[in-house]
């Protein structure tokens, strides 16, 4: 027997006055994978993880997050949930301890004060934790947004862009942490990006979005077998300019 | 979230300063002037401090309500509040956290300027008793009203939006007749004044100031249009969420 989905995505269709962002699009992802959703600008990646986050109501379609439906009942699972996303600030004036202090409190976090203790240790955050987060590197913004979004333990984790603007090293650091963090909690991961190294590192399926449809949705060495190439950029690549429409019309 | 605001506060003394900044401007300027036509006029020198008590009821709601909208704008500035939405904060929770920085916020700008007037010009605020209280409670919850339908519009529309935080009570300010009585007003917008909570208390201040009677009366009238004034607040505020959820502004919160 298969176990439920943690996220379940059924016919979501989200229209914004005359433009259709998303179009119709299903997916279900098992608790404990980690998933890349792939797309260029505009293919509807940020509004599909809006509505799997509740912030935006569906035009039609329905998501479910842990058995809850997103647009009604999300106050349910919130808790259960976390996201992180470069487009989004922690406060810049308070210290990382006191803003993680304020979500540990906000997510009902038992002890929080142990529990920013043990998540700064796993994300090397100790000696920064009384600096004001308005005063750190990107690198270290990053891993305090990171620390923000594992603060509750959360069975599902959401991340837009987690290592945008970071230097390559760091970058690795970090999907080495998303990793680790995902294997210890068998947590579901859903990672929006334009980083192909880091959707072929870490993701063990790719879904990959083009003007609010889903163009294709399978595992790395599957697209990489079906579209002849050897890189999940080539692959992105083909998608985005319909070389693969092409390639199955002349075939 | 009240840990939150306070360790804001805590943090920037510019913020601090500016809470008490401005009460202060105007309580001196308008309590020089009171002083000056008190000496010239018979009239006001009857009617002790009611040009220096408007000006602090006058804060309190206008302080009231900034308190309210600018812990609100706070997370906008700080693009924060996708966090926000994000988490199991839940409506009501986050505008009971606003509620009560807009006391806090209001406290430290309005107790040092009291006691400035106590000191400049002998007008103690607290000396109006149980008055206050009242005056008190409902300033603070019109302030609060027009805090809830404010932040729904900035949420709904973006930081396009934000010019009403800072200036929409200056609409009620001269139709709440905060500084003369509502019978100044042409007949038609008396109904209008009738219709705001806050005019009530300011007639009521002058009943106390020049009269020297508490119109109880006044008061509960000012209660009960509060109370519909606050369920139209909330019920606008979680309908401009609902349109902000449809609509995907809650992703974009910029201009």
């Amino acid at each position: 027997m298969t176990a439920a989905p943690a996220i379940a995505v059924d016919q979501l269709v989200k229209i914004y006055k005359n433009v259709t962002a998303v179009d119709g699009i299903s997916f279900a992802l098992e608790p404990g994978s980690i998933t890349g959703l792939l797309g260029g600008n505009g293919a509807g990646k940020t509004t599909t993880i809006a509505t799997i986050m509740g912030l935006v109501i569906p035009t039609s379609g329905r998501v479910t997050v842990l058995g809850t439906d997103m647009a009604r009942h999300r106050h349910r699972v919130l808790h259960r949930m976390n996201f992180e996303s470069p487009y989004v600030d922690m406060p810049m004036r308070l210290t990382i301890r006191q803003n993680l202090k304020v979500f540990g409190m906000l997510y009902g976090v038992d002890d929080v004060a142990g529990r920013i203790a043990e998540v700064a240790a796993d994300l090397d955050l100790t000696d920064l934790l009384d600096r004001p987060t308005g005063k750190l590197s990107a690198g270290q913004k990053t891993r305090v947004s990171l620390a923000k979004s594992l603060i509750n333990r959360p069975e599902v984790l959401l991340l837009d862009e987690p290592t945008a603007s970071l230097d390559p090293d760091t970058a690795d650091w970090v999907r080495g942490r998303i990793e680790q963090y995902r294997v210890a909690r068998s947590a579901t991961v859903l990672i929006a990006s334009h980083n192909m190294i880091e959707v072929e590192r870490l993701c063990e399926r790719v879904i990959i979005m083009k003007r609010g449809k889903i163009e294709d949705d399978d595992t790395p060495p599957h697209l990489l077998a079906r579209y002849g190439r050897a890189t999940l950029e080539d692959v992105f690549l083909d998608v985005a300019r319909g070389r693969s429409a092409a390639r199955e019309a002349a075939q | 979230m009240v840990l939150r605001y306070w360790y804001l506060l805590r943090s920037s003394w510019a913020r601090l300063f500016e809470l008490i900044y401005w009460p202060a401007v105007q309580m001196l300027m308008w309590g020089f002037l009171q002083v000056y036509i008190g000496q010239n006029a018979s009239f006001f020198a009857r009617a002790g401090g009611v040009f220096i008590g408007a000006v602090l009821l006058w804060d309190i709601l206008f302080r009231g309500q900034l308190g309210f909208s600018v812990s609100f704008l706070e997370e906008m500035y700080a693009r924060n509040l996708g966090n926000l939405m994000m988490s199991p904060l839940r409506p009501n929770e986050f505008i009971t956290a606003l509620m009560i920085m807009s006391i806090v916020r209001l406290a430290i700008g309005l107790v040092p300027v009291s006691l400035l007037a106590i000191a400049f010009f002998g007008f103690n605020l607290y000396g109006l008793g149980l008055a206050l209280a009242a005056f008190f409670a409902n300033l603070i919850f019109t302030s609060w009203s027009v805090g809830i339908f404010v932040s729904g519009l900035i949420l709904r529309n973006g930081l396009g939006a934000e010019t009403f935080a800072w200036s929409i009570m200056f609409l009620l300010l001269p139709i709440t007749c905060v500084y003369y009585p509502v019978s100044t007003l042409p007949e038609v917008l008396q109904y209008v004044a009738w219709a705001l909570p806050p005019t009530y208390v300011f007639e009521g201040m002058r009943a106390l100031l020049i009269d020297h009677v508490f119109r109880a009366d006044l008061m509960l009238q000012a209660l009960a249009l509060n109370a519909a004034l606050m369920v139209i607040a909330v019920a606008a505020f979680l309908m401009l969420v609902d349109s902000a959820r449809r609509q995907g502004t809650l992703l974009q919160t910029g201009e």
